[in-house]
Formats: structure tokens, C-alpha cells, sequence
């Protein structure tokens, strides 16, 4: 194993960081039961790829900033993503009045 | 002129099959002028078998070796197996020329007859058409070189008699009767189709030329055992047209046709095709002696069972079917005991006085208004002479009385049977010969003598009906001086018409006049219960001593009630049985198992469709895990592409 | 003297901020009121900034708190009130698959994790430059120019697309859509 808590703090590390990050968020998409839960969690996924994008970009292609650039676009996709996906929440919740996922249940038709 | 009718023999049976046509397409309205085609048909008909039935009986080579004109009908190949091939034809030798003079005779005669006694019938001229077309499948039948061909014109003959017995279609007893007779000949015709198949596959040839000299050395081509039961197959056939016990039922019941059917199809010519049959393929069931002994032993039996029945019934036309299935029974027996020339002779006679018999009582019929009871009947040969001077001379006939013709065919018989050494059999047949004397000559007094019954009002049928009578008595009368043993040796029956070898056999005078008490003693005893005792006092008290057995014979031995308790429990229920099966278990089980099965699969994974987006999530999730497992064990470096990082 | 400069600091900052993060985020998972997950978000969006400028980002860092710990969770605070419950302390519970689904996330982890540590990446010796804001702004208006514009162009759908869902339906809207 590459990696044991020396102090150096190298690429692997942030790597690590961001699959435990990035499983946390998986996890709060699965279990929970709050649209507005899931659609948090998704950011802390989205994040977890950012994370992920500038160590790769720091580490490995320092002089491009191609993992900065490529994290702003993730960030404006995901603002722009919650934008619409509390509209579709707030949509569905007037006509619905729930916001439990367990009670969304059209797509077995 | 003879040779033109030997040459073109096949216009015997096509003659009667024209006017059937003619008169089914043209002439229908016209019922004189189908009655005129019909007749003029068969009397053409006739002409041509007497020449040629004369060409063959001057033509001593013919006994060995039969005239055959054959063309090929048609031909199978076969793949793995000798080609198929079948002939039409036909042959012409002495029994052969006998019996298309006899049939196209008696047709002819009956036919005239039809004409007095099927006037006013609205079927009229479709009577004709069909009698027409029976004479033609007859004759077809009797004039046959090939087996197959001869099996067609059996089952047209069927098909004939159904359609003539049911011609009084408004009764119900008459439709019943057809389809009895069609039914239980069927069931044998099966036997006899399955035989002909044997004959074909073991001996690849089913013309009757080639298959007795194929027959003859039958261990080149199969066993013992299996010659046995193609005999017996073949024999089954006979057994149901013939009217042999256990399948005679049919023949009492198809009295319901009009009797000038019943003179014809069920006295003289239909019922003896199975006879002819096994005449005909001596050849095989004379290589068989278990075959022989079986035709033998049922020939006897139908004789006598059928003449114990004959004994009580009272219907006329009953007694004289009974009678036609003893005679049955007697040809039968002669054959059993290995001679055709016995055989064909007593089919010869039998024919002329039997159809005699019908018509007279046919004639009796017209006269009282179908009324049938003999203790109705009375005194009738004072205002029915003709009538019932014929029917007594049918009587003698049938009793056994020289010169009369069944005299001698009879006394054929019985000496066959002796001279074999079939004693037990030889008994049965003279008893027989006994009983049949004594019920037909209880008729004649109980119909014929006596005082008329006031109810009655008899009076002579026409010409057409009494003539028909007249011929058929002479022949009758002298039938039978063809076979005497005192015949010069050129015209003796057993000269021309034999198996095996021509038997030129001694008078046995004990036979002979051991027949001639039977007969005389049979009609004496019926004169005394019948004629002498006016109130028939002592006929009652005798049936009523034997009451038990005389319920027996008059229900004819309950035959028909264990058939139909037979068809009823064990066919019905097995056929119960099978419905019972398809519908439990095909129809339950498998069938219903089957979608049971399927609709628990189908809704143990609907559970899976939730509708629910994490569910699925979930198990998209797990997909991925899993094929990234499946990658590592099989392509490690592109599972760590999947989940992240390059080696 | 020497303390301060032999101490590596990088790695201090790093493994506190990833304490943080992941804290965070498991509040964020693990509360049953949705207000108080929205606030850890909050925490966690803030603390992966601080990461970010370990890992010399600092425009991305600052980009970070303003999008996400400002804007995005300010939006869904007010998602929030809008889907009013009177019962905040039970908003956020956990569905019938948890136990499942942590199997599967914890062996997620496990694999990610396992194969990004034991690859042999192939490290650039290379420092990132000083000045992030210049060369990303030239980057972005020259080589990336198309992925702009079509993020600018996403941005306005998505609002449009944001505005129309949301909008409150009146009768006559209604009656219109009912055809």
C-alpha cells in the first residue's frame, strides 16, 4: 500500500479523499428519502469529481489548468442543475404535496 | 358373338353403371322411362354374361388358367421399397362367368319385379338408379382380377345396400337399419383392409393370378404365423358381409328395406360377395388349416344358431333373413371343409330359390298392405295361386326335397363334410338341415293353408311381379340338375368348379336319404302343429313348456342387447375415462401448470418494478460493481480503468 | 525557527480540511432535518475551498464559496421553505434500503480507493504557475471559447427551463393546459 499517513501529501491522497466523498454522496443518494436530500447529495458527488479534476490537474498537467477549467464548467453545470431541480421538486410538491421520494412511484407504468 | 363377350366382358358391370348415370342425370322425372333404361341396362347386361358365361363353359383351358384382360390402374414409386403397382382388370374363368350370369339374371328378373312393386313410390325412379348402380358394383365385384379392385366394388356394394335399405327414408327403423348394416360391415372391412395390406406388403402383389402361384410356395417369403393371421384378417371381411355370427346382427334388421332390395342385396347377391371372397382366395386359406378350421367351425355355428332363431320369430321377412344367414352359414361350412365346388353350387341354388322366396313374400306384402305377421296371415294360396305355388316350390327347395334344386347342393355339402371327417360339424349341419325344413314349412302352412282371416282381402299381384316368380321357381326346380352325380362328367358342376383337383365322387346313398327323412320329417312335424290342428293348440302348448327357450330364440338370443350394453359401458366408459384425463390432467396440470408457472415468474419480478428511482439506482449501482468484479478476474487492467486509475 | 519551517504544513492543512470535509458530509448524510443537512452542506462547501487552495486553486477556491456555499445553498434553503412541513425535525429520514446501499457504497469505496492509491501515476515535477486568474481567463476566451459560450448558453436555459416549472399555475393557465 502506496499510501500510510506520512506528512508528504501527494496525489494519491486527495484521490483517496475524493472516493470517500464521493461515497458519501452516493450513499445520502440511496437512502434518502427527501427529494431535496438527494439533490444535496448529488452536489457533494459533484464535488467529489472536483476535488479530483484539480489534484489530477495540479499533479499531473500543471501548466495547462485543463482540471480548473474542467471544474469551473462541472461547478456551472451543477448550479444550473439544482436551479432546475428544486423547480421540478417545487412543481411536483404543488401538485403532489410530498416531497418523499417512496411515494414517486410512475416510473413502474 | 360369344368371343366379342369375352373379349369385352368389362361392359358387364359398365352397362348397369351407364343407365345409374342416365338416369341420376337425365331421366329422374320420368319414372317409366328410368324403369325402361334401368331394365334395358341390365337385360344387355345379362346377354353379354350368358355369351360370355357360354364362351368360357365350352372352354375346358380356362379352369387352369383364367382369361385375364388387365391394364395398369395405377403405379407408386416407392423409395426403399419395390414399386407399387395395380391393375384393373378382369378374369375370366368358370366361377367367375357362373356368377356374372347368375347375379345379372336375378337383377334382371328383380327388376322387372320393382316395376309392380314400387309403383306409385315417389322415389321411384331413384329405386331404379340405385339397383342399377348395386348391379354394377356386383358385378364388378364377382368379375375382378385384382384383390384392390375387388375391395372398391365390396365397399361400393356397401354403400349400395346403405343406401337401399334406408330408401324408406321417413322411417326411423330403416335409417337405423342402414347405418347398423354400414357400421358392423365396416367393422369388418377393417380386418379385411388390414389382410389385403399384409397381402401386399409380404407377397408385393395383390392380382389374383400371380398371388396363387406366390401363395402356393408361401415360405419363401414369410412364416406360418404370419400366413395364419393374414387369413384371418381377411376372413373378418366375409364375417360381416356375409352375415356369419357374432357380426349377423345387421342382416334381420336390414329387412326394413323394400323387398325387392331384400331379394336381391340380401338373399342372393350382396351377402354371398363374402363367399365369393373367400372362394376366391382359396389359394391362401387353403395353405392355412387353422384358417380352414375357424371358416369352418363358424359356418356351421351361424347355421344352426341362426335356424334355432328362425324357429319362433314371426315377422315373414324375419324368418326368411334368418334363413339366408343359415345358408350363409352352410356355404360357409363347405368351404371350411376345403370344397369350393360344394360351396358355389349351394350359392348357385340358394340364390334362385331364396330371391324366389322374397318376392313371393314381397308379393304377400303388396297384397295385404305390409302387413308382416304370419298368425295374421291365412289361407292365402287360394286367392294368391301364383304366389303360393312358387313359394312352395321355394320351400321344397329350401327343405331338401329331390329333384328340387337345393336337394343337391345341400346333400353337397353334407357329404363334403362327412368325407372330411368333420363328424361334430357334419351334425350340426344335418340338425340344421332338419330345423330349416321345419320353420319354412311352418310359414308356408301358417301363411299359405288354413283359413283366411276375414281382415285380410288378397288378391294376385300383376304380371310384372308373377313373372319374375315363374322364372325363378323353373330355375329352382332344375338348378340343380347341373351338379347331380348322374350329370354327364361335360356338364357336371364339379367338372368345372372345383379346387385343387375335380372330384368325380360317388353317390353316397346313405346321406342322401338320411337328408331326405331329415327334410320330409322337418315338414311333416310342421304340418302337424301348423295345418292339421286348426286352432294351433299344440304349437302354443309346446311353446309354452319350453317357455324359457322360446323367449331365447325369439329375442335372438339377446345378441343386440349385450352389443349395445357393451358399446354403452365399456365404450362410453373408456371414452369417459380419456375425457376425464384431458380435462384433470392435460387441461389442469400441464396446460393450467404451465401458465401457473408463468404467472408466478411474472409476478415474482414484478416486486422488482417499484417505480422507485433509488431502487433502481441501487441496482444500477450494483450492476456496475459487478461487471468492474468480473473485469478484475478476467481483464484486470481495463476494471481499474472503470473504477479509476491507470496501471 | 526551524520548527515552523520543518513542519509541513500542506499536509496539517490538508488532513484537517479532509477531516472536515468528510465529517461534514456524513452530517449531512446522517440528520433528519433537512435545514440542519443544508447548513453542513454549507460547512463542507466552505471546507473543500480551503482544499482547493491547497492544491494552489485559489480562483476555483474563491468560485467555490461564491457558487456553491453562496448561491447554491441560499437556493436550497429557499426550496426548503417553499416545500413547508411543520414537522422541520422529521424532513430527512432514511428509505428501506440503507443497509444495502451501504454495502455498496462502502465497497465503492473500498475499489476506488484501493485502485487510484496503488496506480503509479506518472507526477509531473512541474510547480503550477503564480498567476491562476490570467491563464485560466486566457484559456477559457481562447481554447475553450466554444465549451464558454455553450456554458453561458446552458446557464439561460436552464433558467428559463427553472422559471417555467416553478411558475404558478392560475386558472386560465390551467383551463389552457387542461385542453
Amino acid at each position: 500500500m502506496m499510501l500510510h499517513l506520512t506528512l508528504t501529501v501527494s496525489l494519491a491522497h486527495y484521490l483517496v479523499l475524493s472516493a470517500i466523498l464521493f461515497g458519501i454522496g452516493l450513499f445520502g443518494v440511496l437512502v434518502k428519502k427527501n427529494a431535496i436530500a438527494v439533490l444535496i447529495c448529488i452536489e457533494l458527488m459533484l464535488n467529489a469529481v472536483n476535488i479530483n479534476l484539480i489534484a489530477f490537474s495540479k499533479y499531473v498537467t500543471p501548466g495547462d489548468f485543463i482540471g480548473q477549467i474542467f471544474a469551473i464548467f462541472v461547478i456551472t453545470v451543477a448550479a444550473a442543475e439544482v436551479g432546475v431541480g428544486l423547480a421540478i421538486i417545487i412543481a411536483i410538491y404543488r401538485n403532489r404535496l410530498s416531497v418523499n421520494l417512496d411515494d414517486f412511484d410512475w416510473l413502474k407504468w | 358373338m360369344v368371343e366379342f363377350a369375352m373379349q369385352h366382358a368389362w361392359l358387364v358391370p359398365l352397362l348397369p353403371a351407364l343407365s345409374f348415370v342416365i338416369i341420376v342425370l337425365l331421366t329422374r322425372p320420368w319414372q317409366k322411362l328410368s324403369a325402361l333404361v334401368s331394365i334395358t341396362g341390365m337385360i344387355s347386361s345379362c346377354v353379354i354374361a350368358a355369351l360370355a358365361a357360354y364362351g368360357v363353359f365350352t372352354n375346358h383351358a380356362l379352369t387352369e388358367k383364367p382369361l385375364v384382360y388387365a391394364a395398369r390402374w395405377f403405379s407408386l414409386g416407392l423409395p426403399g421399397a419395390p414399386d407399387l403397382q395395380i391393375n384393373v382388370g378382369v378374369q375370366l374363368d368358370p366361377t367367375s362367368a357362373m356368377m356374372i350370369f347368375m347375379v345379372s339374371l336375378v337383377a334382371s328378373l328383380i327388376q322387372i319385379y320393382s316395376v309392380g312393386y314400387m309403383e306409385g313410390d315417389p322415389g321411384f325412379s331413384v329405386f331404379f338408379s340405385y339397383l342399377s348402380l348395386f348391379a354394377s358394383s356386383m358385378l364388378l365385384l364377382v368379375i375382378s382380377s385384382n384383390l384392390l379392385q375387388m375391395f372398391v366394388a365390396w365397399e361400393l356394394v356397401g354403400l349400395c345396400s346403405y343406401l337401399l335399405i334406408g330408401f324408406y327414408t321417413h322411417k326411423i327403423s330403416a335409417r337405423e337399419a342402414a347405418k347398423k348394416a354400414f357400421v358392423t360391415c365396416r367393422v369388418a372391412d377393417f380386418g379385411l383392409l388390414l389382410g389385403l395390406l399384409a397381402l401386399q406388403i409380404v407377397f408385393g402383389t395383390l392380382d389374383m393370378v400371380e398371388l396363387s402361384e406366390k401363395v402356393h410356395h408361401f415360405e419363401e417369403y414369410t412364416t406360418m404365423g404370419i400366413m395364419t393371421l393374414i387369413a384371418v384378417l381377411v376372413f373378418l371381411g366375409p364375417i360381416g358381409k356375409s352375415g356369419q355370427f357374432p357380426l349377423h346382427v345387421w342382416l334381420p334388421d336390414a329387412m326394413e328395406g323394400p323387398t325387392p332390395v331384400s331379394a336381391l342385396i340380401h338373399a342372393a347377391t350382396m351377402v354371398v360377395a363374402g363367399v365369393y371372397l373367400v372362394g376366391r382366395t382359396m389359394f391362401l386359406f387353403s395353405e392355412v388349416p387353422a384358417a380352414m378350421e375357424l371358416i369352418a367351425v363358424t359356418g356351421a355355428f351361424t347355421a344352426l344358431f341362426a335356424a334355432t332363431i328362425a324357429l319362433t320369430q314371426r315377422e315373414i321377412k324375419r324368418i326368411l333373413a334368418y334363413s339366408t344367414v343359415s345358408q350363409l352359414g352352410y356355404m360357409m361350412l363347405a368351404l371350411g371343409v376345403g370344397s369350393l365346388t360344394a360351396s358355389m353350387f349351394h350359392l348357385w341354388t340358394h340364390a334362385f330359390f331364396k330371391a324366389l322366396m322374397f318376392l313371393a313374400a314381397g308379393s304377400v306384402l303388396h297384397a295385404l298392405h305390409h302387413k308382416a305377421d304370419v298368425w295374421e296371415m291365412g289361407g292365402l294360396l287360394k286367392k294368391m295361386p301364383i304366389t303360393g305355388g312358387t313359394f312352395v316350390v321355394g320351400g321344397l327347395a329350401i327343405a331338401g326335397i329331390p329333384p328340387f334344386a337345393g336337394f343337391w347342393s345341400k346333400d353337397e355339402i353334407l357329404l363334403m363334410a362327412y368325407n372330411s371327417g368333420h363328424y361334430v360339424l357334419f351334425a350340426m349341419a344335418a340338425l340344421t338341415a332338419f330345423m330349416t325344413a321345419f320353420y319354412m314349412w311352418r310359414l308356408i302352412f301358417l301363411a299359405f293353408f288354413g283359413d283366411e282371416k276375414p281382415e285380410n282381402h288378397p288378391h294376385e299381384s300383376p304380371w310384372t311381379m308373377t313373372m319374375p316368380l315363374v322364372v325363378l321357381a323353373v330355375m329352382a326346380t332344375i338348378g340343380g340338375l347341373v351338379g347331380t352325380p348322374w350329370t354327364p362328367w361335360d356338364m357336371n358342376w364339379a367338372n368345372w368348379i372345383w379346387f385343387h383337383e375335380a372330384h368325380h365322387g360317388e353317390p353316397n346313398y346313405m346321406i342322401m336319404i338320411g337328408s331326405v327323412v331329415l327334410a320330409a320329417s322337418g315338414i311333416f312335424l310342421a304340418y302337424q302343429l301348423y295345418c292339421v290342428d286348426k286352432t294351433k293348440a299344440r304349437a302354443h302348448a309346446l311353446a309354452d313348456k319350453y317357455r324359457a327357450l322360446h323367449t331365447l330364440s325369439f329375442n335372438k338370443f339377446y345378441i343386440d342387447e349385450i352389443y349395445l350394453w357393451f358399446n354403452h359401458s365399456i365404450i362410453d366408459g373408456a371414452a369417459k375415462l380419456f375425457f376425464m384425463f384431458d380435462i384433470y390432467i392435460m387441461d389442469g396440470i400441464i396446460i393450467n401448470g404451465i401458465a401457473a408457472v408463468t404467472r408466478l415468474f411474472g409476478e415474482g419480478a414484478r416486486v422488482s418494478q417499484t417505480g422507485r428511482l433509488q431502487n433502481y439506482a441501487l441496482v444500477f449501482f450494483l450492476g456496475v460493481l459487478a461487471v468492474a468484479v468480473i473485469l478484475a478476474f478476467t481483464d484486470p487492467s481495463s476494471a481499474g480503468l472503470m473504477l479509476g486509475g491507470v496501471k | 525557527m526551524g520548527l515552523i519551517e520543518s513542519i509541513d504544513w500542506t499536509a496539517i492543512a490538508f488532513y484537517v480540511l479532509a477531516a472536515h470535509i468528510i465529517v461534514a458530509a456524513l452530517l449531512v448524510v446522517c440528520l433528519r432535518n433537512i435545514v440542519h443537512s443544508v447548513l453542513w452542506l454549507a460547512v463542507c462547501f466552505v471546507a473543500m475551498a480551503g482544499l482547493f487552495l491547497t492544491l494552489n486553486a485559489d480562483f476555483l477556491a474563491a468560485v467555490q464559496v461564491m457558487v456553491y456555499a453562496g448561491a447554491v445553498c441560499i437556493m436550497v434553503v429557499f426550496g426548503i421553505m417553499l416545500i413547508r412541513r411543520t414537522d422541520m425535525g422529521h424532513t430527512n429520514l432514511f428509505n428501506g434500503q440503507t443497509k444495502i446501499a451501504g454495502g455498496v457504497v462502502a465497497l465503492v469505496i473500498v475499489l476506488c480507493g484501493a485502485l487510484s492509491a496503488r496506480t503509479q501515476w506518472v507526477l509531473s515535477t512541474d510547480k503550477v504557475p503564480d498567476k491562476t486568474v490570467e491563464n485560466i481567463a486566457t484559456l477559457l476566451l481562447s481554447k475553450y471559447v466554444v465549451p464558454f459560450e455553450v456554458a453561458a448558453l446552458l446557464l439561460l436555459v436552464a433558467l428559463i427551463g427553472a422559471i417555467i416549472l416553478a411558475k404558478e399555475v392560475t386558472d386560465d393557465a390551467a383551463s389552457d393546459s387542461d385542453r
